[in-house]
């Protein structure tokens, strides 16, 4: 629809995901997770899922590797606060930029092949920064112990302008601190602007080139396009998302660790995106949300929560089911992660926005048997 | 200076070993069933896990307490001997003083049917599934697979010792005619160099010189037409992938006492392995042997501390670094076919 700028359908999901996730704390309390650490978390990974979909989500090129971007921004972002100033801001922009800068470089050369290559020269990429960051660049990244604001950092620009600070040093906004729910509606805030580009981008043009890309790169070569600009800003965009989701995570606790950038992060983002449903919009940031909560949830379960579930049983078999589910809670949640991975991936590929469609269509199915076309929703 | 590379050398030979294990199994499962599995590492780490459980069982002990003597403190001793030694004498000791070698005898049946359930119950459905895909089930399944090694036998690695006999220094210099002393290898690296010497020829071998493995290479060449031959390839490529994860066992197994196994030693080997596959060329089998031993070398050198004062990190790095040029400038890796896995 040239004339209008959003069609009625975008807008609408648009408006509704922006007052779910504002009414976050709300609707999420009876749940136990209404409490901002948690949510600044479900923002955060939402950001870096929404833009990890647009590369693997719109080209189909899978990188093993993002987690390499998340860490960048963090560093960066810390290393703002450090010299220049405590304000987000300009942490965020440095982030973003030199986050795109890393992509450019990294794209540019794994985008030359595609299928299993790419996503192991993303993940060679990752590991080289992970084990660098670790050994011979810990000037930069203070190696194992994590980069951390300290009193006596320099902050030029705080300096400048006769800002002091007592006390450890906490990223502000406009001299505003950003703990608690000032931070949670901050970052709320980045989802929104993040979930509105991502939205933006799937309807433009420029989201169908990406979308031709996944379904036959070949054809698009013999029509006359040169995909690789495109994939290349699929996957430099992408980096930005994760960078500003690495920002956001230094914004709210200013500690960035190389353990970040390692492959079973990047694994995780993968994980959350495949979960909520791959190619979709609100999808990934479901997935991020869902592995979020669970990770909070069953990893804070242990033996007494779950003896005092099991009490209504007969002694031993209570003794029995505590045992038996203790596996899967507390540190063996990863457990409960991979189980639940391996089922999606084979019984619904598409994810849980797949198995809202199938439901959908169902229900509709059955309430007016005369429908005869099945319109698939817009994603 | 000789000396230093030939040491050098030597070192990096039974890092390669294992790479060159792993890798090979992982492109075993790849050129036969085409699919790319995310968990080999698992199936290493499997096996290794099977060396601790056998080893765990051996050293089951009976404690005695014999009233005649009294401890070092007085109360009475206690004396406590090994149950296979109490039950079968002297070799009963041998048996737990060689519990590593043997442990393989128990982990082939094992990895086996571990292998060959793995692929009927779950790889089977992925055949026809987008790379992806099946780069993402068999993801999760090594999280499973670690997880549930980390709920049985905790988190902390488990050493296991190497045979006493075994645990010296072969003088390979003196062996070489050079002089003494100067170039000392140990001894169980050596054997496990051999080990997989010999693994990997048997692999070959059978693939080359039996009806079976005809067949099966008949498959990987062009599976349609060996099935309308009235061959049951599926159930061959089965017994390939058994094969496959037992080879992962063994190399498992066989590392233990070099590195105590810890629940994520498959994620750590199988990053690694993916670059050596794809570094020898994915489906390709001598590709990725040579793939394995040149990485370790390669490994082995840049941690010296020489090189590491010329380049610093490169200890770090070099492994992806090399995957990284391999790649850009010879796309199918060192001896990669044309039109695999190029989508």
């Amino acid at each position: 629809m040239p004339t209008t700028f959003m069609s009625r359908n975008d807008l609408l999901l648009f408006l509704g995901f922006t007052i779910v996730v504002l009414a976050m704390p709300i609707w999420l309390a009876p749940f136990g997770a209404g409490y901002p650490d948690l949510l600044q978390r479900f923002m955060i990974y939402g950001i870096f899922a929404v833009g990890f979909n647009i590369l693997f989500g719109l080209t189909g090129y899978l990188s093993f590797g993002h987690a390499a971007f998340f860490g960048v921004g963090s560093y960066t972002a810390v290393w703002s606060f450090k010299l220049l100033t405590l304000d987000a801001i300009p942490a965020m922009v440095f982030a973003v930029i030199v986050s795109a800068l890393f992509a450019l470089v990294i794209g540019f050369l794994c985008l030359r092949r595609s299928g299993i290559y790419f996503s192991i020269l993303t993940l060679a990429f990752a590991q080289m920064s992970y084990n660098l960051a670790y050994s011979v660049l810990t000037p930069i990244t203070n190696g194992e112990t994590g980069l951390q604001l300290t009193l006596n950092d320099p902050r030029v620009l705080d300096a400048a302008i006769g800002q002091t600070f007592v006390g450890q040093p906490v990223p502000t906004l406009f001299g505003q601190q950003l703990s608690g729910y000032a931070g949670f509606y901050f970052c709320a805030g980045f989802l929104i602007l993040a979930f509105f580009f991502a939205q933006r981008i799937t309807g433009s043009p420029f989201g169908m080139m990406l979308k031709s890309i996944k379904s036959n790169q070949t054809r698009m070569q013999f029509t006359g396009f040169n995909t690789r600009p495109y994939a290349l800003s699929a996957f430099v965009i992408s980096g930005m998302y994760a960078g500003l989701a690495g920002a956001l995570l230094a914004v709210t606790d200013p500690l960035a660790g190389a353990e970040r950038m390692q492959w079973t992060a990047s694994g995780e983002v993968v994980l959350m995106t495949i979960l909520g449903g791959v190619g979709t919009l609100v999808g990934p940031v479901i997935g991020a949300w869902i592995i979020k909560y669970f990770e909070n949830i069953l990893s804070a379960l242990n033996d007494n929560i779950l003896a005092r579930f099991w009490s209504f049983l007969p002694d031993g078999m209570a003794d029995f089911m505590v045992t038996v589910t203790s596996k899967f809670v507390g540190d063996g949640w990863h457990l409960t992660l991979g189980l639940l991975f391996v089922i999606i991936v084979i019984f619904l590929p598409g994810g849980i926005m797949e198995g809202v469609r199938r439901i959908a269509a169902a229900v509709r199915r059955s309430g007016t048997p005369a429908a005869k076309t099945q319109t698939q929703p817009a994603e | 200076m000789f000396e230093v590379i030939f040491l050098q050398f030597l070192n990096g030979l039974d890092k390669g070993a294992a790479y060159a294990l792993i890798a090979l199994g992982l492109t075993l499962v790849f050129g036969t069933l085409g699919v790319v599995n995310f968990a080999h590492g698992a199936l290493f780490m499997l096996g290794a896990f099977c060396a601790v459980t056998v080893r765990m069982f051996l050293t089951m002990e009976t404690v005695t307490i014999d009233p005649t003597k009294l401890s070092p403190w007085g109360s009475p001793l206690e004396v406590r001997e090994p149950l296979v030694q109490a039950w079968l004498g002297d070799f009963g000791a041998v048996l737990v003083n060689y519990s590593v070698p043997f442990s393989i005898l128990i982990t082939i049946p094992i990895m086996l049917l571990v292998g060959i359930a793995l692929e009927r119950g779950i790889i089977k459905h992925f055949y026809k599934r987008p790379h992806a895909e099946q780069i993402l089930v068999t993801f999760g399944l090594a999280i499973v697979a670690q997880e549930v090694i980390k709920s049985i036998f905790g988190p902390n690695p488990i050493p296991q010792p190497m045979p006493t006999d075994l645990r010296g220094a072969a003088d390979i210099g003196a062996f070489l005619g050079m002089q003494a002393n100067v170039i000392t290898y140990p001894l169980w690296r050596l054997i496990y160099f051999v080990f997989s010497a010999v693994v990997i020829a048997g692999v070959f071998a059978f693939l080359q010189f039996t009806t079976f493995g005809m067949v099966v290479r008949a498959g990987m060449a062009d599976r349609e037409t060996v099935g309308l031959l009235g061959i049951n390839i599926d159930r061959r490529f089965t017994v390939m992938f058994g094969l496959a994860a037992v080879v992962a066992g063994m190399a498992g197994v066989m590392y233990t006492p070099l590195l105590p196994p810890n629940y994520h030693l498959g994620m750590d080997f199988l990053v690694l392995s993916f670059v050596v596959v794809v570094v020898g060329g994915m489906g390709s089998l001598p590709g990725a042997v040579a793939a394995g031993f040149l990485l370790g070398i390669l490994q082995s050198f840049a941690s010296m501390t020489q090189v590491k004062a010329i380049v610093p990190g490169i200890d770090q790095i070099i492994i992806y670094l090399v995957a990284v040029v391999i790649l850009l400038v010879r796309p199918r890796g060192l001896l990669g076919r044309r039109g695999v896995m190029e989508s």
